[in-house]
């Protein structure tokens, strides 16, 4: 690790301050990504805004039609809340299927979302329950929000304070998690919303996180996994690594697509 | 048996400290004026060093010094040594290409050792290297096993066709005819996967050099402190033996992967006296992925020959065996001795010659690794009989039943001669613990749900208790194999047993005290266990291949018989009587047929304050030692049978059932045995379906993080049954044969043997990932699945 300095700012406010004068400054999170990474001297920041302290960062909140989860907020705090657990299951489900317990209690909703590795969970659930991620300037619609593999609408010095899930009618959240890391290889998560059903993948896309418009059109008549008979996602946009190809990515959209679908009906 | 003794389940004694993080491991160590030392490694896997300038990392802030093979050579230091000489077919002894602890002149993998930078910090020592400017002139790698020899790349200039010997063993006409006249011969290719140790300590060493007594010490992360000792001084020159104390204090595991004598530590020693300061390098576990050494990686063909009756009558397999960049420090006893010797399994096969080519590759160094070549041969065999067993339409149990040995002692026709054993007796209960009766019942439950159920058997067995000196000198090998030991009695009674074995997770604290106890009748508490110093020990070759149970703890017991017979000189003169007459029984010095007796402990203070006896006619003290050099190797054999539930649209292998009935001769303490073979099937569970060390074809390790190497976790293994069958080493007298290696060893073809079963076809390599199975059962869906 090479030398860097560190802030630990108590409001957001505080924290945005310090990134417009800092240097080459990084937010610090749950740090699971980027303390590693800068463990390995593979990344450098001349200074680190802990987000650790700051109180309005955290918690989360059951509103109406939505869950609203502090950035700061713990997976581990997700997976155990009430509120989540009695709105929206498959979202605490999801949160526990994260990592190991070491990391579920150190790994960040805020952080997971703000570096959109191709392999992380939450951004399925975002995409999946059209959710809404809140910055300290804006609010922008999951659909707008990922933009590819680490890549965000989030502008330099930004902060995420907040995602804003609304409760769909029915959910769930497969996972086929890679036999080493625990990342997802391929995670399907589906929602059915009043509208309409929305089917979103992590881990397999070769540009991350990714909707299949054809799912969700067949789910929206007939929210059954036979509907997804015959229907599968192209290989070319599939990633492709020494766990598992292309092809067999795609097939394991289609096989988890169905396990979602599956478990979200026999919710009732 | 006694609460303590040869039997009982005695918990561990060590664990306490352990598990409340008394533990003392090398990094533990910090000695005054410490330095640290961190290595600059090659990213290239194969590459000319046209220069390399220290200059700019020698003004770095903290920088002790910066030094490279040109100063290794300039002192006079000496590479790193393989002590197995193995020599062709045609005579000719291994090519040995020169292995440097820092390169001279050429990197030949990534993680080689390029220069080593000390520091007064770690994080200055890393600042530092960075700035060291190393011209690379980068070459093409050669990484294949199955290409090596064909290869343009060359690694080593002294092996033109990367081949460091063409090596056989058997009887080869013989082998040919009984082809000629075989029924049927069942041919199968087979990869046995590399795999990275990854013991939970990484390795770790602190050298230290006194002026004034112009003395060494190096506490390092060793299985066998003596040789490393020995290696150190004798072959690579870094100090003399009698001023150089080696520590290995407590050990997280080796698995094989610390046995070897490596730049790390090889370098620490000679640098602490160079820069007069104590020099500690620990390995972080990016280095112990790249720079540890590796096992297995062997590309095998076989073939097995069967009569009309149904026997075997010939094996031939030629193995080509990847030792990676150059010869680790036993690396060429693995696929030859360690492997062809125990082609014959459990089974009476009148014919076999196996030949094996060791290549060089742009890899990292290939070892030992719990079992060493025994794996690597048990899956040879198991998933030969198995699938002679499928051709010829017979049930796979009964096929090895009618195959077995079943007359002792066996002379097999690739060196070993087999001392003991009952294959039906493991077969039988195996069978019955793993309810193979109602398997297809069990099957077809599994059908309904879209699932394929499959069971694989793994008939295995192992040469342990390594080994008869005479032996293995005859073989190759540099060293001898026997073992050493010497009690201590005290005066108040209490007892210090110095052995050359060491533990590093194995438990010997516990089994060994046993002994003691059983043999004296000493509480367990009055015993301890001293291992691990070179100035403490006198001499020991340490632990690996299963061996200080067989090896390790016959020279206790034979230092235990010369501390009773002393005992009872003691007695004789205490109680004045002849020694003749002196019984030793349940901790009692006795006069025959006397109600006159002395305890242990009496026993022991008279001995040393000799009141009772002249020193003339009996020495004062009780203090023995003996060495053990074994007979014959030992043999471990037994049945595991594994049973799996494949979900066809994943992939996704389940291990439903897993039954190990394991002969290992007489039993110490049953819960650490039943321990280490749950510890051993854990391994090769992971060996079968999530372990393998991958090259990208530019040399780069791919699997170089836990992120991508697949380690086994508790979620991916069944609860194990384990049963025991019991007959004696004849070979030794505690009766014992090792049980540290089985399940690594029988595990492998268990599982794959249980996945051919379910998908129907042999057609799967390991590891057998998700991905794999599922395509290899895209390619035979069960009929009887899902429709």
């Amino acid at each position: 690790m090479y030398a860097f300095d560190y802030h630990r700012p108590t409001s957001v406010k505080e924290a945005a301050n310090l990134a417009g004068q800092a240097e080459d400054a990084k937010f610090l999170a749950g740090g699971h990504t980027l303390l590693p990474t800068m463990k390995l001297r593979l990344a450098g920041p001349a200074s680190l805004i802990d987000l650790g302290q700051v109180a309005e960062l955290r918690g989360i909140e059951r509103s109406g039609d939505a869950i609203t989860v502090g950035a700061m907020t713990k997976h581990a705090e997700v997976a155990g809340s009430a509120d989540v657990r009695a709105a929206i299951p498959a979202l605490a489900e999801l949160a526990e299927l994260i990592g190991d317990p070491h990391v579920r209690n150190r790994g960040t909703i805020g952080g997971s979302v703000a570096n959109n590795d191709p392999a992380a969970d939450y951004p399925a659930a975002c995409l999946a329950l059209n959710a809404t991620i809140v910055t300290d300037k804006r609010r922008i619609a999951a659909d707008d929000f990922f933009q590819g593999i680490f890549t965000t609408a989030l502008d330099e010095g930004e902060i995420v304070t907040q995602v804003s899930f609304p409760i769909a009618a029915k959910a769930a959240y497969a996972k086929f998690r890679n036999p080493a890391s625990r990342y997802a290889l391929v995670g399907v998560f589906v929602a059915k919303h009043a509208d309409g059903v929305r089917v979103a993948v992590t881990g397999a896309g070769s540009n991350g996180v990714f909707r299949v418009p054809e799912m969700e059109e067949a789910l929206g008549r007939n929210f059954a996994p036979e509907a997804l008979d015959g229907i599968a996602v192209p290989e070319d946009e599939m990633n492709s690594d020494i766990h598992a190809d292309s092809a067999y990515r795609a097939h394991l959209v289609g096989v988890m697509a169905r396990r979602a679908v599956e478990a979200a009906a026999a919710r009732g | 048996m006694t609460a303590t003794g040869i039997g009982a389940p005695v918990r561990r004694k060590e664990d306490q400290r352990f598990v409340t993080g008394q533990g003392r491991y090398v990094d533990d160590f910090n000695r005054p004026g410490q330095a640290f030392a961190y290595f600059l490694r090659s990213p290239h896997a194969h590459a000319a060093i046209r220069s390399i300038d220290t200059g700019p990392a020698t003004i770095m802030p903290g920088v002790v010094a910066v030094l490279t093979g040109d100063n290794l050579a300039a002192d006079g230091i000496g590479g790193l040594i393989c002590g197995w000489m193995i020599h062709s077919k045609d005579g000719s002894p291994m090519k040995a290409g020169p292995h440097p602890a820092l390169a001279q002149g050429k990197v030949r993998y990534v993680g080689d050792h390029v220069a080593v930078v000390i520091a007064e910090t770690l994080a200055q020592a890393k600042d530092a290297a960075e700035a060291i400017v190393v011209d690379y002139e980068v070459l093409p790698a050669i990484v294949d096993t199955a290409e090596a020899a064909k290869a343009s790349v060359q690694v080593h200039d002294v092996a033109p066709d990367n081949t460091v010997f063409n090596w056989h063993l058997g009887n080869r006409e013989e082998t040919e005819a009984a082809f000629a006249r075989a029924r049927h011969v069942t041919r199968i290719d087979l990869v046995n996967n590399r795999l990275v140790p990854n013991p939970i300590e990484p390795r770790a060493a602190l050298g230290e050099y006194d002026p004034g007594t112009d003395t060494y010490t190096l506490y390092t992360t060793s299985q066998n402190p003596h040789v490393a000792r020995l290696v150190l001084s004798a072959f690579i020159g870094v100090a003399p033996e009698h001023k150089l104390r080696v520590i290995a204090p407590d050990v997280g595991g080796g698995f094989g992967s610390k046995i070897f004598i490596y730049a790390e530590e090889t370098v620490c020693v000679w640098a602490a006296k160079k820069v007069r300061r104590p020099v500690k390098w620990t390995s972080d576990r990016s280095e112990a992925f790249l720079a540890d050494a590796h096992g297995r990686d062997h590309v095998t063909h076989a073939e097995m020959a069967t009569d009309e009756n149904g026997r075997i009558i010939g094996l031939r397999v030629h193995t080509t065996a990847n030792l990676g960049a150059y010869l680790s420090t036993f690396a060429s006893s693995v696929p030859t001795y360690l492997y062809a010797p125990l082609l014959s399994g459990q089974y009476d096969i009148p014919a076999i010659y196996c030949e094996v080519d060791a290549v060089y590759t742009n890899t990292a160094p290939v070892d030992a690794y719990r079992g060493a070549g025994r794996p690597e041969a048990t899956f040879v065999v198991e998933r030969l009989v198995e699938k002679t067993a499928r051709e010829l339409g017979q049930d796979p149990a009964e096929f090895r039943r009618r195959n077995y040995i079943t007359q002792f002692p066996h002379q097999t026709p690739v060196i070993m001669t087999y001392d003991t054993g009952d294959y039906a007796a493991s077969l039988d209960k195996a069978l019955d613990l793993a309810d193979y009766r109602n398997f297809q019942q069990r099957k077809q439950e599994s059908a309904r749900r879209g699932k394929l159920r499959g069971i694989g058997f793994s008939s295995y067995i192992e040469a342990c208790g390594i080994a008869p000196s005479q032996a293995v000198g005859s073989l190759g090998a540099g060293v001898g194999l026997w073992e050493s030991a010497e009690v201590r009695v005290n005066p108040t009674g209490s007892v210090e047993v110095l052995t050359g074995s060491h533990s590093h997770g194995q438990g010997h604290e516990t089994t060994f005290a046993q002994l003691v106890s059983d043999r004296l009748g000493i509480p367990i508490d009055q015993v301890s266990i001293v291992h691990g110093d070179t100035d403490k020990v006198q001499f020991g070759m340490g632990t690996y291949g299963s061996r200080s149970g067989a090896v390790g703890m016959s020279a206790i017991a034979k230092a235990l018989d010369k501390v009773i017979a002393k005992g009872k000189k003691v007695a004789a003169h205490v109680l004045e009587a002849s020694e003749g007459d002196i019984e030793f029984k349940d901790g009692k010095f006795g006069v025959a047929g006397t109600d006159k007796a002395l305890g242990f402990g009496e026993v022991a203070l008279q001995a040393y304050i000799a009141h009772k006896f002249s020193g003339q006619d009996l020495e004062p003290g009780l203090k023995e030692g003996a060495f053990y050099d074994p007979t014959n190797f030992t043999f471990p054999a037994g049945v595991h049978i594994c049973e799996v539930e494949i979900d066809p649209d994943t992939g996704v292998t389940r291990i439903d059932r897993w039954t190990a009935v394991d002969d290992f001769g007489v039993i110490i303490n049953p819960m650490i045995v039943e321990g280490q073979v749950h510890g051993g099937i854990a391994q090769g569970v992971g060996q079968a379906l999530l372990e393998g060390a991958v090259y990208d074809q530019g040399g780069q390790l791919v699997t170089a993080s836990f992120n991508d190497y697949c380690m086994p976790r508790a979620i991916d293994l069944p609860s194990f049954q384990v049963g025991m069958t019991v007959t004696p080493c004849p070979s030794n007298p505690l009766g014992i044969k090792g049980c540290g290696e089985a399940g690594a060893i029988a595990a492998p073809p268990a599982v794959i043997n249980a996945i051919t079963d379910a998908l129907g076809h042999e057609d799967i390599a390991m590891p057998a990932t998700p991905q794999a199975v599922w395509r290899a059962a895209q390619k035979a869906r069960m009929p009887m699945a899902a429709e």
